[in-house]
């Protein structure tokens, strides 16, 4: 982790997310998107970091990201998800969401599809009703589930004007973040410390099954599920905790790891090594955790790059403890042993780093202190 | 009150004559409000007023600027560095820090002004393209004077080095040369390149000898006729003594081989070495520090400051700092000549060669268009101990009270309110004050934001501000019939009335509704249930439901009876308790005892016998009170059935 570049932007940035990279393909990231929150215009914007393309004419270094295009955002940048690779749907604190369509021949940003109430709040027993912040979104083409402040669940085709599935009133409180469990099944998080699987294929305002943090009731800011074991999933909280959670057994998380001391905005496990996982926190620092047992002979597979050829070499050379990595390095996690590593990404903590994204060996966050970093060397 | 250091400046408000018509205005904290009065002396016919705006004067206008926002936060990042500086580091290592924290601030407003150059050249139309270039001036200027500040009063360097400190700022700043140099070089022929002489001058004027000499050697290339000449004052240049970083040798044994050197130029003059070539006479005489000769130069120095760093290198290289004003102002005389006077940026820099800092911030202070500046720079020489002595007549000190107008500012903006939040924590007297008032008034469009806004205040024990800013989210959420949602915030703010509030909401849903809405919450409250009575009824009403639903019915009795007897139900919501007695009371074995069931009638009379008889009852109320007797003859029956049981099975458990 030697060369981290940092860019100031001019803007405060909520959201930061790679552009996918073709399935089999053995391109490195190269495109990320970025969203705004809490300026007077709020600005969906794509960048590169490739060394083609247009470089300032006051030299832009090798390694700097430069802006390819952006389009103006009604209301804050709420989440930001990639739905293909043309694709991106945004999230707005004003309850609409947006797909935004790219052409890359001319580079520019236009709206491709919008629903612009998806999230709203009916004032009591009056049939007015006010915009509420729309908090999270999940894409699994064709679909997009969003959630918000009204505790309401959307499921919405992108090709479709209205929703396919509503669930009003899912939770009496916030709901703050949103991931797939497995392809019907969803699974929410709440300001009230609760996990919650939701099953479309039932019918009913009920979830399927209700996990949450004992007591204390610490707001749960976000989640995410392990790339290959679908049934571990990450958390992070107000209080700065990591939870991890196996959702086949227990109501509790496995584990409770102190992280952060102030809100933790997004936890990632990394797509194609998900003995990683990327912390980021109100807090102004962004944490790399390790949970690999042989580090030195993992990190030689990453500069091969690209995601199946990765996985695979993963099991090949692993084979020896397949059952090992099988019940997954997170859950069998002792936290006596301490084998986590934790490393500091960022040199110097300033205010909150709102968004993180990991892809291959690159990794981009974006801070209140309106700087995008970006890093193309995570595992050297 | 203390007499006005400038001319104030006019802010004419467009569409409103302010000859004719008066205007009233409000202040904020960084801006100020104006609109115009329909107030009007003379004619009481027209009432109505011309310009139907009200507009926002702001203060701190580059606050607004798109670039600069740049600067605001990457020096924030240096300021809150520059706070958590050790105040135990003492002597070099301390002085070393600052001077890096000074010039991270310089690279920075570099790096903006490249950036602001880069707008100015691109921009489509030309007012915007001067407005740029102004700004480029104006961060050219900062940077000018902060480079001067670090000289003279953090690095405060000594006679000797001083020269050299001052000859880089020259040169960093008069960088045409730079762009003169690549353009003769590149030429096929450079001596005969029109600017080269003035080329070989700038190099002179600005001490770079080296490279002068190289120029002059390729003039000797070319015209071997004054080859000879080129090759003795190139001789005179590379002897010239100088102070070189690494170099142990006295101040005093410098001067003496300096007075030498000097001697040998002076003898080269009088013999007239170079009498037949009037451009390098003229390069012997600026090395003598001619003053005249120099003067000539004027074009090519630009400003009094190069003129002066000049003159002070080739006639008194070893200055003092203490002489320095003296030769400053010489300088400045000499320069101006009468012709045109001192402009605010000149005043600057000579108030810094006085080593009148106070001066020099009051005068940036006027001149500039922003707080950044002397807030920044005021802060770093107060770490640098240089402003210790100097209180002011109001507020605290001078370096809090330009921080306080610099973070006012940014909490007048739209977004950079963040940043304002560390400025007001390094000010010691008025800074939490400020704050307080400062972070209520953010409006809060988001939980995520009321989130980040709660975190600032919590980290600092602000417990009125935390309290208000939940209080508004959760009446916001009740507005919005979000009863979760309010129940939690007013959890989160320990708000004992408003939990009462919004559980009287739920018990009243239920009552009307037959069922609790939003059981996620209340089945998980927890310790905090014990935030109010009404709370903690809710919680305890709704696990009885729970009780009676698995059908422990004996707990769900005694947890009813509970409720009453310890008086956490409100009176009102009583007929409601025991009317979900009366399904308890009919189950076939005996649930309630004989002396839960005393407690149970007792209840009862107390509810009944406390009712005040009506005196006008209408036809609704007729009815209601219908219903109200057949429940409580109901209630009695039940009551007295499940007594005689009770009893019989009592008396015959004791009996077995």
């Amino acid at each position: 982790m030697e060369e981290i570049y940092a860019k100031f932007v001019s803007q405060k940035i909520s959201k930061t997310r790679w552009r996918p990279v073709p399935p089999g393909s053995l391109q490195t990231a190269e495109t990320f998107a970025t969203g705004s929150w809490d300026n007077e215009e709020n600005y969906v914007s794509l960048w590169s970091i490739g060394d083609f393309g247009n470089l300032d004419s006051d030299g832009g270094f090798e390694g700097d990201h430069q802006l390819l295009c952006d389009i103006k955002h009604h209301g804050d940048v709420m989440d930001l998800q990639f739905f293909d690779q043309e694709r991106i749907v945004a999230a707005s604190s004003t309850g609409c969401v947006t797909v935004f369509l790219h052409h890359p021949n001319n580079q520019t940003l236009s709206v491709n599809q919008q629903w612009t109430t998806a999230h709203y709040h009916t004032g009591p027993g009056s049939p007015s009703y006010s915009s509420a912040p729309c908090t999270g979104i999940v894409c699994d083409n064709p679909e997009i589930v969003t959630v918000g402040e009204d505790g309401r669940i959307n499921l919405f085709r992108v090709d479709h004007k209205e929703p396919v599935r509503t669930i009003d009133n899912a939770d009496s409180s916030t709901l703050h973040a949103v991931t797939f469990l497995r392809t019907p099944e969803i699974l929410t998080v709440n300001s009230i410390g609760q996990l919650k699987i939701w099953d479309f294929r039932q019918q009913g305002n009920e979830p399927s099954q209700i996990l949450s943090l004992t007591g204390d009731r610490v707001p749960l800011h976000c989640v995410d599920r392990h790339p290959n074991q679908q049934h571990v999933v990450a958390t992070g909280g107000q209080d700065g905790m990591l939870s991890i959670w196996d959702v086949r057994q227990g109501t509790m998380p496995v584990s409770l790891l102190k992280a952060h001391e102030a809100e933790m905005w997004e936890v990632h496990f990394h797509p194609s090594n998900p003995d990683h996982l990327f912390t980021c926190s109100e807090d102004g620092s962004l944490w790399h955790w390790d949970a690999s047992t042989d580090v030195p002979e993992k990190s030689s597979l990453f500069h091969q790059g690209g995601r199946t050829s990765t996985f695979l070499s993963h099991t090949i050379s692993n084979q020896a403890n397949v059952h090992q990595s099988l019940i997954s390095s997170w859950l069998s996690t002792d936290p006596a042993k301490d084998r986590i590593e934790i490393t500091s990404l960022l040199p110097n903590r300033t205010l909150s780093v709102n968004s993180l994204d990991v892809l291959g060996p690159c990794l981009v966050c974006g801070t209140d202190a309106e700087a995008i970093y970006v890093t193309r060397q995570l595992f050297s | 009150m203390e007499e006005l250091d400038g001319e104030p400046t006019v802010t004419l408000i467009p569409g409103v004559n302010s000859k004719k018509k008066q205007m009233c205005f409000d202040w904020g904290p960084g801006e100020m409000l104006v609109c115009e009065t329909s107030f009007n002396k003379k004619e009481k016919s027209e009432t109505a007023p011309n310009c139907p705006f009200i507009y926002i004067i702001w203060k701190d206008v580059d606050v607004y600027s798109h670039i600069l926002r740049k600067l605001f936060n990457e020096s924030h990042g240096i300021f809150v560095g520059l706070q958590r500086i050790e105040e135990e580091l003492t002597g070099k290592s301390r002085k070393a820090q600052l001077v890096r924290v000074s010039k991270n601030y310089r690279s920075v407003i570099r790096a903006c002004m490249e950036e602001m150059h880069q707008f100015a050249i691109a921009a489509k139309d030309p007012a915007s393209g001067r407005q740029f270039s102004s700004q480029v001036s104006i961060l050219s200027a900062m940077e000018l004077i902060w480079n001067l500040c670090e000289i003279l009063f953090i690095e405060v360097a000594p006679a000797g080095p001083l020269l050299l400190h001052l000859l880089d700022w020259v040169r960093l700043h008069v960088c045409e040369v730079d762009s003169l140099s690549a353009d003769v070089l590149g030429s096929e022929n450079p001596s005969k390149h029109e600017s080269f002489w003035n080329l070989v001058t700038v190099l002179v004027l600005q001490g770079r000898l080296d490279e002068a000499r190289q120029m002059l050697s390729k003039e000797a290339d070319a015209s071997p006729s004054s080859a000879g000449m080129c090759r003795i004052l190139g001789d005179l240049m590379r002897t010239m003594p100088i102070l070189s970083p690494g170099n142990t040798q006295t101040l005093t044994e410098l001067e003496l081989k300096w007075q030498h050197w000097r001697e040998e130029c002076e003898r080269h003059l009088q013999d007239g070495t170079f009498a037949s070539s009037p451009r390098l006479e003229s390069l012997c005489k600026i090395m003598l520090g001619d003053e005249a000769a120099l003067l000539e130069q004027k074009e090519l120095l630009s400003n009094w400051y190069h003129f002066l760093v000049t003159r002070l290198l080739y006639s008194h290289p070893t200055v003092k700092p203490i002489d320095l004003h003296f030769y400053a102002q010489s300088s400045l005389d000499m320069f101006l000549g009468g012709e045109s006077s001192p402009e605010p940026l000149d005043n600057i820099l000579m108030a810094a060669f006085e080593f009148d800092i106070h001066q020099v911030i009051k005068e940036c202070s006027i001149a500039l268009s922003n707080w950044w500046f002397v807030a920044h720079l005021t802060d770093l020489l107060d770490h640098c101990r240089l402003l210790q002595a100097h209180n002011l007549y109001f507020g605290s000190n001078m370096r809090e009270f330009l921080l306080l107008e610099y973070a006012s500012g940014l909490f007048a903006h739209h977004s950079l309110w963040q940043l304002g939040v560390d400025y007001f924590d390094y000010c010691p007297e008025l800074g939490r004050v400020s704050l307080e008032l400062h972070i209520e008034r953010i409006p809060l469009n988001t939980e995520r934001k009321a989130l980040k806004v709660l975190r600032i205040c919590e980290q600092r024990q602000m417990t009125e501000q935390v309290r208000s800013i939940c209080k508004i989210l959760a009446m916001k959420a009740v507005r919005n019939n979000r009863l979760g949602s309010a129940l939690s915030w007013s959890i989160r703010a320990k708000d004992a009335a408003f939990a009462t509030l919004v559980s009287d909401r739920f018990l009243r849903d239920y009552c009307e509704r037959g069922c609790f809405s939003d059981l996620d919450l209340i089945d998980n409250l927890g310790p905090a249930m014990m935030l109010s009575d009404r709370l903690t009824f809710l919680g305890k009403y709704r696990e009885f439901h729970r009780l009676y639903g698995e059908k422990r019915f004996g707990d769900a009795a005694s947890l009813l009876l509970s409720l009453m007897t310890s008086q956490i139900a409100p009176r009102s919501f009583w007929m409601t308790l025991l009317t979900d007695a009366l399904p308890l009371l009919e189950q076939k074995q005996v649930i309630f005892s004989a002396e839960q069931t005393y407690e149970l009638m007792r209840c009862l009379e107390d509810l009944t016998s406390g009712k005040p008889e009506r005196a006008d009852p209408d036809a609704q109320r007729l009815q209601d009170d219908d219903i109200e007797t057949t429940k409580v003859e109901m209630l009695r029956l039940a009551l007295a059935r499940n007594l005689a049981r009770a009893i019989i099975r009592e008396g015959s458990l004791e009996g077995s």
